[in-house]
């Protein structure tokens, strides 16, 4: 068979760091790029004698998580440890949960190219505490070569890992869900979602099979992961890998692999043999967690609308289309800011979208986007477009308003003002203007007369040039029609 | 006086404080010359604490003055080696918390300083509380002071030496299988194990966490109950220790045996390992003082007691293994090994642990392994679920069991070492409690043809401390054996 007659399936283990306060066991900050070792204490350093106490916020901010992706929170759920030895995990063991995890089913809904909407079911969410960072290369002259240094600040950090069901079954698939997850997390504000900082970590699980049979092959996990155009450029990657491996008549070996940047390929870290043996089992320094009908109703209820359901309202409501209304849901800020827009100028919704999404997102960076830091107040966008809708300018001079609009922090009112920029829609004026522009152009007239009428817009550019681009453009161009086809 | 405060109870001792007869400063000063004594002669304790316990009588004798009714005013206490007490080495025995100290107090520890507690001294015990016999420390076996042949019993030995030779009238050990008890009736002393979750956890050197329980050794029932009543309540760092308020230890203390039912364990003779004659007269000799005290004495069946060393050797490995990783020489304690991580490792634990930790955490990790888990570490679990219940429904009809504590009196040093499994059904009796999570008082009953310490045990239901401690004092009362004081006090 040759390599394109196979189909990837893909499952993602995605670590979100929660945004609490404090760690999950002790009263440590949560902090990210504090000098070495200094958000640490006698807990999260794992010093003789001391105890976890769990920190209920985290649980709330998961079950927020949980909640808006429509799993099932149990009950009651049991934190394991996970053991195994490395310096930068103080205990010998992780606390995470295995067996009886926080929350089970549930999805986060792709879009499809035709609008509808694609579940990508989650096997699980579960919460575990953060390891510490270990360097291996070690910049300072006085620590000796080939030695390795730890820094336990981020020991103990929240974190809950949400695995999917194997349901991807393309790397832009994989690269979509994880920008809607990160959507996601932050619009319930459970995690700032940022991978740089390492909030968002993510490993992959890829196998490829025959397309169009049901058994799945054997899978690969892919670790090292850092960005979400990383965990695309592995997954192309392993799978053009393992379909050239099995189109050549070879196996694909049960292992998990490191994606290394530079190349932009795997290589094998441990095989399937070589597995860890955690010998996980309950934590007896912490009890079972309940989570009671009350604490659950009370997240449930605490929760805001959620992305989809907003850009399903602001569609139907607004008749924006699908896609816009999408768009306009990037981010929570993002969607406020525009139905703030809209509440200063309830009579065009639309227009105001396409100011938003294609004037404004255009002029600033994706964080921006992302955390809604629009650099104009939404009533300013709203006074703009109402300029535009009641005739008073039109809209390419509205385009050039804009700019000075971010730049001055004026409104559009003022700076129409100072700039008597107000439209020309003087009938009597334009109309001169109109009988000048064809009585010095006789050929293009007749061009027009002899059946190309599209040149109108010729017309109406001359018009517009000789009046300094304040002609209302459709008055000129109902007054030019009166004129040439007489 | 403070000679003789010392010789005599805790609770005499701080009455005396409380009432300004003896300066908490001079009952230090005499405690901290005895448990020198004391270190020496037995091996007691591993370091003793001037500083702090003269900053602490210090504090005691203000607080007396401007009128605070501490229950135990200057009490001098010394504290078993894996309990933190701030500024103060604790190795837990181990060779691999060489150089180690604590940053704070555990919460018993601070709460018996808080009660006016003035702490003298650490106590040697078994590395990581693991042995009966205290002859597993890193730093050297403790002597019995009825006979130095003798072991004190372990893992808190060095905690019941030290209260047995009058060098303090009150220590506190951890017991994780009969390490408070055991100890406590080999040395002729009163040792309590609370109901699993009633004293908090929080600043003991974790070996089995489901059963650590910190409890007091001392030389009355009266003083080992205004211990555990300080030591007692719920602890918001300590997240399985018991909410709401411990029950009243001190006021029904004197109630006698009347109208409560005693139950003998029947499967106490049959014990794998045996009974020594004299434990076996003295059980009985027990169960008819009861008796004469108005208990309602009957035999009571707890079948599964038999598999609870098995279970005990599952649970308790499996959760040191894990407990122990985090001594990896990386943070603190004793670093060993030059070259890669993997010999940092290697080195470090090969040599700051000693033979019976190995073989615990071997075990331990086999019990967790794949493939091995559920049919070893899982069915433990189980079967220690069906012993609880198998307590449950005797106690349906008793409302404490007695059994011995140790099957044999103190036996000569060394006498067990070779032989491990041995050792381990030195805890036959007092494993079955510890897996249940129940309270249970080891209380001494007089002494052997050969002259050394019999206690016997007493298990109630959860929660059941005073009725507990209420039996041990009518068991204590008819025996006079509280008298008893052995060769080896130091004065």
């Amino acid at each position: 068979m040759p390599a394109d007659a196979y189909e990837p399936v893909i499952g993602l283990e995605v670590h979100c760091q929660l945004r609490t306060r404090t760690k999950l066991f002790c009263p440590c900050p949560v902090v990210f790029g504090a000098p070495a070792n200094t958000a640490v204490c006698p807990v999260c350093l794992g010093y003789p004698g001391v105890l976890p106490v769990l920190n209920r916020e985290a649980v709330s901010l998961a079950l927020r998580v949980a909640l808006a992706t429509g799993c099932t929170v149990r009950e009651r759920s049991v934190f394991e440890r996970k053991n195994y030895f490395y310096p930068d995990l103080p205990k010998g063991y992780q606390i995470s949960q295995y067996q009886r995890p926080l929350a089970v089913g549930g999805a986060v809904p792709l879009v499809r190219a035709d609008g509808a909407l694609r579940p990508v079911r989650l096997e699980r969410i579960h919460l575990e505490e953060d390891a510490g960072k270990s360097m291996h290369e070690v910049p300072w002259d006085d620590v000796p070569t080939g030695s390795s240094l730890v820094d336990l600040n981020r020991a103990g950090t929240p974190l809950i890992e949400i695995v999917t069901e194997p349901d991807l079954a393309s790397p832009e698939e994989a690269y979509d869900y994880l920008v809607r997850l990160r959507r996601l997390v932050r619009w319930v504000e459970a995690s700032d979602g940022n991978m740089e900082e390492g909030s968002l970590r993510c490993d992959a699980n890829v196998s490829v099979r025959p397309r169009g049979t049901a058994a799945l092959g054997t899978k690969v996990e892919v670790k090292n992961l850092n960005s979400f155009a990383h965990v695309r450029k592995a997954l192309e990657h392993e799978i053009a890998r393992q379909s050239d491996l099995l189109a050549r008549g070879g196996t694909v070996v049960q292992e998990t692999r490191l994606f290394e940047t530079g190349s932009g390929t795997t290589r094998p870290m441990r095989s399937k043999e070589e597995a860890m043996d955690y010998r996980y089992f309950p934590d007896p320094d912490l009890g079972v967690l309940v989570v009671d009908d009350a604490w659950r109703d009370s997240v449930a209820a605490s929760l805001p609308e959620l992305p989809d359901a907003r850009a399903s309202r602001l569609a139907a409501s607004l008749g924006l289309p699908a896609a816009d209304a999408q768009l306009v849901c990037l981010s929570r800020p993002l969607a406020d800011w525009y139905e703030a827009a809209v509440a200063a100028h309830p009579s065009n919704p639309k227009g105001l979208a396409n100011w938003l999404l294609s004037e404004l997102l255009a002029r600033i960076p994706d964080a921006d986007r992302q955390a809604g830091r629009i650099p104009l107040a939404p009533e300013r966008l709203a006074g703009l477009v109402a300029r535009i809708d009641d005739g008073t300018i039109s809209g390419k001079i509205a385009k050039e308003l804009l700019g000075a609009m971010i730049e001055s922090g004026k409104g559009a009112d003022e700076l129409i003002a100072e700039r008597g920029l107000v439209q020309l829609s003087d009938e009597g004026l334009l109309r001169e203007a109109v009988s000048s522009v064809v009585a010095r152009s006789p050929e293009q007239v007749a061009t027009y007369r002899g059946g190309k009428t599209a040149t109108i817009g010729w017309f109406v550019g001359q018009v517009l040039k000789a009046t300094g681009g304040k002609a209302n453009p459709a008055l000129v161009n109902r007054l030019l029609r009166e004129v040439l086809d007489a | 006086m403070i000679e003789g405060l010392l010789d005599g109870p805790a609770h005499e001792l701080a009455a005396a404080v409380r009432d300004g007869r003896v300066r908490a400063a001079e009952v230090a000063e005499a405690a901290l010359r005895r448990a020198a004594k004391a270190k020496e002669a037995h091996g007691s304790f591993l370091v003793l604490s001037p500083e702090t316990a003269r900053a602490q009588a210090a504090d005691v004798d203000r607080r007396i003055a401007s009128g605070e009714p501490l229950p135990l005013a200057g009490v001098p206490l010394a504290v078993k080696d894996n309990i933190n007490v701030a500024g103060l080495p604790t190795t837990a025995g181990s060779r691999i918390l060489a150089g180690f100290a604590s940053a704070d107090d555990a919460t018993c520890v601070a709460r018996l300083v808080a009660g006016g507690c003035v702490v003298v001294g650490k106590t040697s015990c078994d590395e990581f509380g693991m042995g009966s016999s205290n002859e597993n420390g890193a730093w050297g076996p403790v002597r019995n002071p009825w006979d130095p042949t003798r072991v004190p019993g372990g893992s808190s030995g060095g905690s019941a030496a030290a209260v047995a030779a009058r060098a303090v009238p009150l220590a506190i050990g951890t017991d994780t299988g009969g390490s408070v008890r055991q100890p406590a009736a080999l040395c002729g002393l009163v040792g309590v194990k609370p109901t699993y979750g009633r004293v908090p956890r929080y600043g003991l050197v974790a070996f089995a966490s489901s059963l650590d329980q910190a409890g007091p050794l001392a030389r009355t029932v009266r003083d080992a109950a205004l211990a555990l009543s300080a030591m007692s309540g719920p602890d918001p760092r300590d997240s399985t220790s018991l909410q709401g308020a411990p029950p009243d230890l001190l006021s029904g203390l004197e109630r006698g045996a009347e109208g409560l039912r005693v139950g003998v364990l029947a499967e106490a003779e049959g014990a794998e390992g045996g009974l020594h004659r004299d434990v076996a007269a003295a059980f009985r000799r027990t169960a008819d003082l009861l008796r004469a005290a108005g208990a309602a004495v009957a035999p009571v069946s707890v079948p599964r007691v038999a598999l609870a060393i098995p279970v005990y050797y599952l649970v308790a490995t499996a959760e040191a293994s894990s407990n122990l990783s985090r001594f990896d020489g990386v943070r603190y304690g004793a670093r060993q090994g030059e070259g890669d991580l993997g010999e940092l490792y290697r080195a470090s634990r090969s040599r700051g642990f000693g033979p019976e930790v190995k073989r615990r955490i071997l075990l331990g990790t086999f019990a967790l392994s794949a493939g091995y888990h559920d049919a070893y570490y899982g069915r433990a679990q189980k079967v220690r679920g069906l012993l609880a219940r198998d307590f449950s429904e005797a106690f349906l009809a008793c409302d404490a069991i007695l059994c011995p504590t140790s099957p044999e009196p103190a036996f000569p040093l060394g006498s067990k070492t070779g032989d491990p499994l041995s050792m381990y059904l030195a805890d036959v009796f007092t494993v079955p409690a510890s897996l249940a999570g129940l309270p249970a008082v080891s209380v001494p009953v007089g002494l052997s043809s050969e002259g050394l310490p019999i206690g016997m045990q007493l298990v109630g239901t959860a929660g059941s401390e005073p009725t507990l401690l209420a039996l041990a004092r009518a068991v204590e009362k008819a025996s006079g054996a509280a008298a008893d004081r052995p060769p080896g006090a130091v004065r």
